[in-house]
């Protein structure tokens, strides 16, 4: 065995956990570290512009694939600068390893030039963090960083290494296994209990399946789609769960929550037993608990980890476990007894989901002069044949294109549905472009979030990323604007744009392509050139659309699912 | 419901602001919180008492297994239990004052333990409620400073919290 560096074994463990991009920007504490990089050419570097999309890349990469993304930043202002981009991975739960430098251990606690406790400020956004004060335990703690980062319920580790960690040597040795006596995540679901939903789901009259994000992450989509079609059941997918089921079944009832239709709605609301697949019957999804809870239903949840059952919804048959496994046990025991739901009871209960379908929730008025952004969303579906991956920023263009944009498969809806987080939608869009370099990568996006991580159109250049920017730009923060309309009595604060900048002439100063597209018409074609005269070009199209568009239907914060406000001009 | 939740740990540097920031970020309830290695140098114990409700000692109980830190979670308060917590409390002892604060020691079971002219530290070991009633038992104007560890408690007989 030979010496190593600090900064040689980061490489080392990088390389020995297969990660083939590491998305970061050097600094003091890191230049160890960079300096192993530049000696090396297995892992690729991708430079950003801005630590916060190089987490948010990370984190991209690893919702469009079913690796760990991987960032690099420096002590200070790189670590902090990261930190949003770390709580939007938490809230989500993605698998990201975070590498952040710090002072060297002497000068730790002496408020030194770039000196700020990162472990402090990250340890409520992190699955788990480190700070590693020695070389020796580097190798360890990285391997416990990856294990931690993809196993159980995933999220995001931070591993804090001083700079002199980094210049100190020792052997290198990577452990194959790790095993840790106070993390054991529980894999296995709980047999008796898997009998009992079982038993419970062939009882129901009125069944319903909601899936959430946990299928995607758990790679649960394909045993999800044979229950799901073996029991005829409806179901619903989250905003994070797009894809688990193909949104163009007839079983699929759309989206559920505060933008979701009518049937999800309804459905989720009126079921006899409801069936959650790693989903957290969180907020923007249920509404008021308190009124979800007022009409019976029996609830059975699978769900990786404990805390997120019985959380905010009181459930009856509660099942930890790992989700494809559990759903792999239900489909063997459905077989396995030969079992069938009653067919009459669940005619009856299609029928009157079909009568909630009628409404169409989601028609909108089309106009001559003025371009629809749901029209540009549907229209964005036909051209790439609804194979792309879609990524978006956070707003009303964000529900559109859940709402418009029919996923078919798992990990091609990437949008941040936790935290929230303006400006992810590019820099997502590197990190799914850089793993799925034969794939479409198109990122929906508005004229405010966008400018939130503007400056990533550089290293999008830098890294030929053919990537199709959709900006809906309506001169507005438009979600903003739409609660300023229903609940502040129309007093647009603050919520207007004002001062743009070109969007067409800002992609090309920064060597990409640039349409504006002002007319219904166009809107079309602009699409067909951007997908295929420019197919490898970044193409920034700016879509100038509908002021006064609003996101429906819609159920206002605090209130039941049942409580949706339609669209007001059909 | 008063709970007594007591919890093993990693004896690492940060375990204990992992948990104490848990309480804060969920806005959970810390009544006293004590901690201090067990004769296995590599874990702390750490016991903590709160309130809630049931569903909310649920959300404590395996918010608090998730942390990576922590081996076991036990809430101690759902069987027999033992509680006790130690307080040093300084009063003004003059006068007639200085038999009768002898005399209430006496009955708590307190030692005292530094004696001046005009000052005793009392050392009072019992559970929580009973040091209470110890400060509510004296004139609150003799009372000169006081100090408690909070609490920290272990199952009866064979009930044991071990990795």
């Amino acid at each position: 065995m030979t010496m190593m560096t600090g900064a040689e074994i980061v490489i080392r463990c990088l390389q020995e956990e297969k990660v083939e991009y590491v998305f970061g920007y050097p600094g003091g504490a890191v230049l160890h570290i960079y300096d192993a990089l530049f000696k090396q050419d297995q892992i690729k570097h991708v430079l950003v512009r801005h630590e916060q999309a190089a987490v948010h890349a990370a984190d991209g990469l690893a919702r469009s694939s079913n690796k760990v993304g991987v960032a690099l930043v420096t002590s200070g202002p790189g670590a902090t600068n990261a930190v949003t981009g770390i709580a939007t991975a938490y809230m989500d739960s993605v698998p990201v390893v975070i590498i952040s430098g710090q002072v060297p251990n002497d000068y730790i606690g002496q408020d030194a030039f770039q000196e700020c406790d990162t472990v402090g400020i990250t340890r409520p956004c992190v699955k788990h963090n480190f700070l590693v004060n020695d070389v020796h335990k580097l190798a360890v703690t990285l391997k416990k960083a990856f294990y931690i980062a993809s196993s159980g319920r995933p999220g995001p580790v931070v591993v804090d290494i001083p700079k002199d960690v980094t210049a100190a040597r020792c052997r290198f040795e990577y452990p194959g296994t790790i095993q840790m006596r106070s993390y054991n995540p529980v894999i296995k679901g709980h047999l008796g209990q898997i009998k009992k939903a079982v038993h419970l789901l062939l009882e129901a009259k009125r069944p319903m399946i909601y899936s959430g994000g946990g299928v995607i992450l758990s790679d649960g989509a394909e045993p999800l789609t044979r229950l799901t079609r073996r029991l005829g059941f409806p179901i619903t997918n989250t905003l994070m769960g797009l894809g688990a089921y193909p949104g163009t079944d007839s079983q699929f009832l759309g989206m559920p929550g505060m933008h979701g239709t009518v049937e999800a709605n309804l459905a989720m609301q009126h079921c006899d037993v409801l069936l959650a697949v790693g989903a957290r019957f969180d907020d923007r999804v249920i509404g008021n608990p308190d009124n979800f809870a007022s009409l019976p239903r029996k609830v059975i949840h699978i769900d990786v980890d404990p805390s997120s059952i019985s959380k905010r919804v009181r459930v009856d048959v509660p099942i930890v476990g790992n989700v494809p496994d559990v759903l792999e046990e239900m489909i063997r025991l459905l077989a396995a007894g030969n079992a069938h739901p009653d067919p009459e009871a669940l005619a009856d209960w299609w029928k009157q989901i079909e009568e909630w379908r009628g409404k169409q929730c989601l028609r909108y008025r089309h106009r001559k002069s003025v371009i629809m952004p749901q029209y540009v969303i549907e229209k964005l579906y036909e051209v790439t044949g609804g194979q792309a991956i879609v990524t978006s920023d956070v707003g009303q263009h964000q529900m559109w294109a859940a709402q418009y944009y029919k996923f078919e498969q798992p990990r091609r809806w990437l949008n941040s549905g936790g935290l929230g987080t303006m400006g992810v939608g590019l820099p997502y869009a590197m990190g799914a472009a850089l793993q799925n370099p034969d794939r479409q990568v198109v990122c929906v996006t508005g004229e405010g979030s966008i400018q939130m991580c503007i400056q990533e159109l550089s290293t999008a250049k830098q890294f030929r990323l053919p990537i199709k920017i959709i900006n809906l730009n309506n001169r507005y923060l438009g979600m903003v604007r739409q609660w300023q309309e229903m609940f502040y009595g129309s007093r647009y604060s603050e919520s207007y744009m004002d001062s743009l900048p070109d969007f067409v002439k800002l992609a090309e100063a920064y060597g990409h392509v640039g349409i504006r597209v002002e007319r219904p018409e166009d809107v079309e074609g602009a699409l067909r050139k951007a997908f295929v005269e420019h197919r490898d070009d970044l193409v920034f199209i700016d879509f100038i659309t509908d002021q006064k568009a609003n996101v429906f239907p819609m159920v206002a914060a605090g209130k039941g699912l049942a409580d949706m406000i339609l669209t007001e001009d059909l | 419901m008063r709970h007594i939740i007591s919890i093993l740990l990693e004896n690492e540097a940060g375990a204990l602001s992992r948990v104490a920031g848990l309480f804060s970020a969920r806005a959970y309830n810390i009544e006293t919180l004590t901690v201090a290695p067990t004769e296995d140098l590599s874990l702390s114990r750490l016991t903590i008492v709160t309130s809630g409700t049931d569903a909310v000692i649920e959300q404590i109980t395996k918010q608090l297994n998730k942390l990576i830190d922590v081996i076991k979670v036990v809430d101690l308060s759902e069987a027999a239990h033992i509680e006790r917590e130690l307080m040093l409390i300084k009063v003004r002892a003059t006068g007639k004052d200085r038999e009768e604060l002898k005399r209430l020691a006496d009955i708590f079971r307190g030692h005292i333990i530094d004696v001046t002219e005009s000052t005793y530290v009392i050392e009072l070991t019992a559970s929580g409620a009973k040091l209470d009633s110890f400060i509510q038992a004296i004139d609150s104007g003799l009372i000169l400073e006081t100090v408690r560890t909070g609490t920290c408690g272990i199952g009866r007989g064979e009930r044991i919290l071990k990795v």
